[in-house]
């Protein structure tokens, strides 16, 4: 079986300055067999993204954990589809076509994705003619949903197709949260560039934040102090745990048990609260900084932490025993939006929608950087893969993420919480991996020889589970529709950049 | 004299049903607001909303026919109708005569008929489907509904709510099987009519999982206000209709004075806050149903008041 690191040799061999996995120049043979191996199974993909004249692309190997990056120039703007061979690149390459103007070669699907015709004249728009897939059969009809929803959520359209109430097919349409963050990111300086990168998904702001720093850093080869590290994993740990009560009662909600909500939403709110004691801000934002951590915690505020999080672990059983024991609850959630192991090893989606089906990944442990390399927590694996075993990966994941915030607060190194990043007069690049609360984000990063941002592309963990939700949907009802989905809960933002 | 009396109640209750039928929603949601941990609005805010709405303008869309416009008002006076005819806080009113359970069935049965012609006008998705949804519970209350109401009137000997409530507070009565198992059908048929959760939900914003709520997506202003208000009026009369067959105590009898009369009325009152309170508390308790669920919960509802009705015919005093 080949490595990683033999394609990476093939070429023109490796860029110097790329940290911390080897980053190689690749010809199109070598692209070819590439996706040929993701076809096979023995890579997958993590990140595949475009630039003037360019591919990108981001392997692992599932059974090393070995990451390798790899770059195809195209001087004509083509290159041969991966998703020709392997379906998960092909949202990316169409996102890559709408952004960078590169053109898949022999691609599936040629239809626009992000761009919706609104960025041109109304000649482009009449090309962005969007059809969406048929489905042939006797007594189909289609119901459209969205973009515009019936409560306060983000935008996208759903069509159904369905024969009486149950779905056969479901097709989503996003791009509608497009903001043009890439663009904006080109030529920014460090400091708009990580503001930028806590945009892409707020709810994974501190995610976000440590996926862009680590980046930089790996790039300007900078050491933030141990101090900040474990603050900032402090800080990961809290969005984790206030972002899965939400969705847990959120969850609960969509099957009209509202008891469970109330009690989450409260919980949620202790944890933004102890957050702004902490760190400054209720979603901390602006809190990882590149080279360290900027904040001032008093030492009450991190014992309110350790003492709410004790709170939350008792509460938290209970509520558990609520869910499992409501057997109406159950009756809703049990055997609804099935996803298949297979699909999500072939997807490689990562957090709680991989993990409720077998898949095992968690960034913290196949890619661990300090304190998670020194802490000891577990990851939970179900294999049922339905919104039951989602709802319960999410409250076993809460239980571990306490247990690691009480870690953190008596590990707590002392020192210096922040490092100047040092001027360096050449191009240099950087990659990291951080496990949000819905999965792993990577995030690449070039600087100029002038310090600021050449190119910049975060991957949100959605971009692999946002199709997967399409089969997690088939087969079941229209009105089950709302519960699968909030149990994937994938970013509008930060899939539609 | 006995006459204008009983045209003078009559209208009572025709205002009274009116008066009270938004404070009944607006109790169980302050109750499910308390329960769940949350201040919760005034239980004044239907009335709020309504005359919020009723000021606001109605938006209709542009190919809606006449059965869109007029539905709301068909709708709200079948409703308004059925629930002044169900007595409340005294028997022997001017058209007790026609306050037949029969009637009411068919009254509720047209406003929904006209309730779903409305939904599919537009022909929207949600409103399709919201439609279908509804007949497909209807096809399920709606016998099940009867055979509770056959039940009572074989026991009672009539289908005039009058009689019948009259007959359940004789000593005639005895403990009965067959009527509790009539109420238990009864109460199953109301939580779905009134769309309350495990069948549907009235507070949802998921479009998708919508039956009565998708049916008036596309009704806003006036047009709104009367279904809304026509909603708030059914939960009521549901509440009143079980009340006065199953619970009858308090109810005063024609030609009673002012005291027993007013007496009546407080324990209406009592008996409205009690239902709200049940409701709040089971609502809390349960998820809801998948959809496909709600044929099973409604067979149940019909098989109780089969049982019910068969129980009565095996013999005996059951």
């Amino acid at each position: 079986m080949p490595s990683l690191i033999d394609l990476a040799f093939s070429g023109a061999g490796l860029t110097a300055k790329a940290r911390p996995w080897p980053h190689a120049v690749i010809d199109r043979e070598a692209w070819t067999f590439a996706a040929g191996e993701l076809a096979a199974g023995r890579w997958s993909l993590c990140a595949l993204w475009g630039e003037p004249r360019a591919a990108q692309m981001a392997l692992r190997d599932e059974s090393s954990n070995e990451i390798g990056i790899f770059t195809l120039p195209c001087p004509d703007n083509r290159f041969p589809s991966i998703g020709r061979v392997h379906a998960p690149a092909i949202r990316l390459e169409r996102a890559m076509q709408d952004l960078w103007g590169l053109t898949p070669e022999n691609a599936p699907d040629a239809r626009p994705w992000l761009d919706h015709g609104k960025w041109g004249d109304g000649a482009h728009e009449a090309a962005c003619k969007y059809d969406f897939l048929k489905a042939d059969g006797e007594n189909l009809h289609q119901v459209a949903v969205g973009p515009v929803h019936a409560g306060t959520i983000e935008p996208g359209h759903f069509r159904f197709t369905a024969s009486g109430e149950t779905v056969v097919r479901l097709e989503e349409r996003l791009g509608y949260a497009h903001k043009g963050v890439e663009k904006l990111m080109i030529g920014a300086n460090l400091a708009a560039g990580l503001a930028l990168a806590e945009r892409i998904s707020g709810d994974s702001t501190v995610a976000y934040g440590i996926a862009y720093c680590r980046a930089v850093e790996a790039a300007l080869e900078l050491q933030p102090p141990p101090r900040a590290e474990w603050l900032r994993a402090l800080a990961l740990e809290m969005e984790r745990v206030a972002n899965h009560l939400g969705d847990f009662g959120a969850i609960c909600n969509d099957a009209a048990f509202s008891l469970i909500h109330a009690h989450c939403a409260m919980l949620r709110e202790e944890v933004l609260r102890a957050a702004e004691a902490a760190f400054g801000g209720r979603l901390m934002r602006g809190v990882v900084i590149p080279g360290g951590v900027r904040s001032t915690q008093t030492a009450g505020a991190l014992e309110g932490i350790r003492e709410l999080a004790d709170r939350i672990d008792r509460r938290l059983d209970l509520l558990y025993e609520t869910y499992e024991e409501t057997s109406s609850l159950q009756d809703r959630t049990a055997a609804t939006g099935r996803v298949s192991t297979a699909l999500v090893a072939r997807f490689a989606a990562g957090g709680f929608v991989g993990r409720a089906s077998g898949r095992a990944y968690d960034a913290r442990k196949a890619h661990p950087f300090p304190p998670y390399d020194s802490l000891s927590f577990e990851t939970p694996v179900l294999s049922a893969g339905d919104v039951d075993a989602r709802v319960r990966i999410r409250v076993l994941e809460i239980r571990q993420s306490l247990m690691l915030i009480r870690q953190i607060i008596l590990g707590l190194p002392g020192g210096r919480q922040h490092v100047d990043a040092p001027t360096v007069s050449e191009q240099r690049v950087g990659a990291a991996i951080v496990e949000g609360f819905r999965g792993d984000i990577f995030a690449s990063v070039r600087l100029s020889p002038d310090g600021k941002i050449e190119r910049c592309h975060m991957r949100d963990p959605s971009w692999f589970q946002w199709p997967l939700l399409e089969a997690a949907v088939e087969g079941n009802i229209i009105a089950d529709f709302p519960l699968c989905n909030k149990s994937f809960n994938c970013s509008y933002s930060g899939h539609d950049l | 004299m006995v006459l204008a009396e009983r045209f003078l109640f009559q209208g009572f209750q025709m205002l009274l049903v009116l008066a009270l039928a938004p404070l009944l929603t607006g109790i169980v949601r302050k109750l499910k607001a308390r329960l769940t941990r949350r201040r919760g609005a005034s239980i004044f805010q239907p009335y709020r909303d309504l005359f919020r709405l009723m000021r606001k303008e109605a938006v209709i869309a542009d190919n809606a026919s006449w059965i869109f416009r007029s539905a709301p008002y068909l709708i709200f006076a079948a409703t308004w109708v059925a629930a002044a005819l169900t007595p409340t806080f005294r028997t022997g009113l001017m058209f007790s005569w026609s306050a037949d359970l029969i009637v009411i069935v068919a009254l509720l049965g047209s406003a929904r008929f006209f309730l779903a012609l409305a939904g599919m006008d537009v022909g929207t998705a949600f409103g399709g489907i919201g439609s279908s949804r509804e007949m497909m519970i209807a096809a399920f209350a709606e016998p099940a509904m009867l055979l509770a109401v056959f039940t009572v009137a074989l026991v009672a000997g009539s289908t005039e709510l009058s009689n019948v409530a009259a007959f359940m507070r004789s000593d005639a009565v005895g403990l009965r099987v067959s009527l509790a198992l009539a109420m238990f059908a009864l109460i199953m048929v109301a939580i779905a009519e009134n769309a309350r959760i495990p069948v549907d939900n009235p507070a949802t914003h998921l479009e998708l999982t919508m039956v009565h709520e998708a049916m008036v997506l596309e009704y806003s202003g006036r047009h709104l206000a009367m279904i809304e208000f026509a909603s708030f009026l059914k939960l009521l009369l549901y509440v009143s209709l079980i009340g006065a067959v199953f619970v009858p105590w308090g109810l005063a009898e024609d030609g009673a004075g002012a005291m027993r009369n007013a007496l009546g009325v407080l324990l209406y009152l009592g008996k409205l806050i009690a239902a709200a309170c049940l409701l709040a508390l089971f609502e809390t308790a349960t998820a809801k149903m998948r959809v496909f669920r709600v044929p099973d919960y409604l067979g149940a509802a019909l098989m109780l008041g089969f049982l019910g009705a068969l129980l009565l015919f095996a013999g005996g005093r059951f």
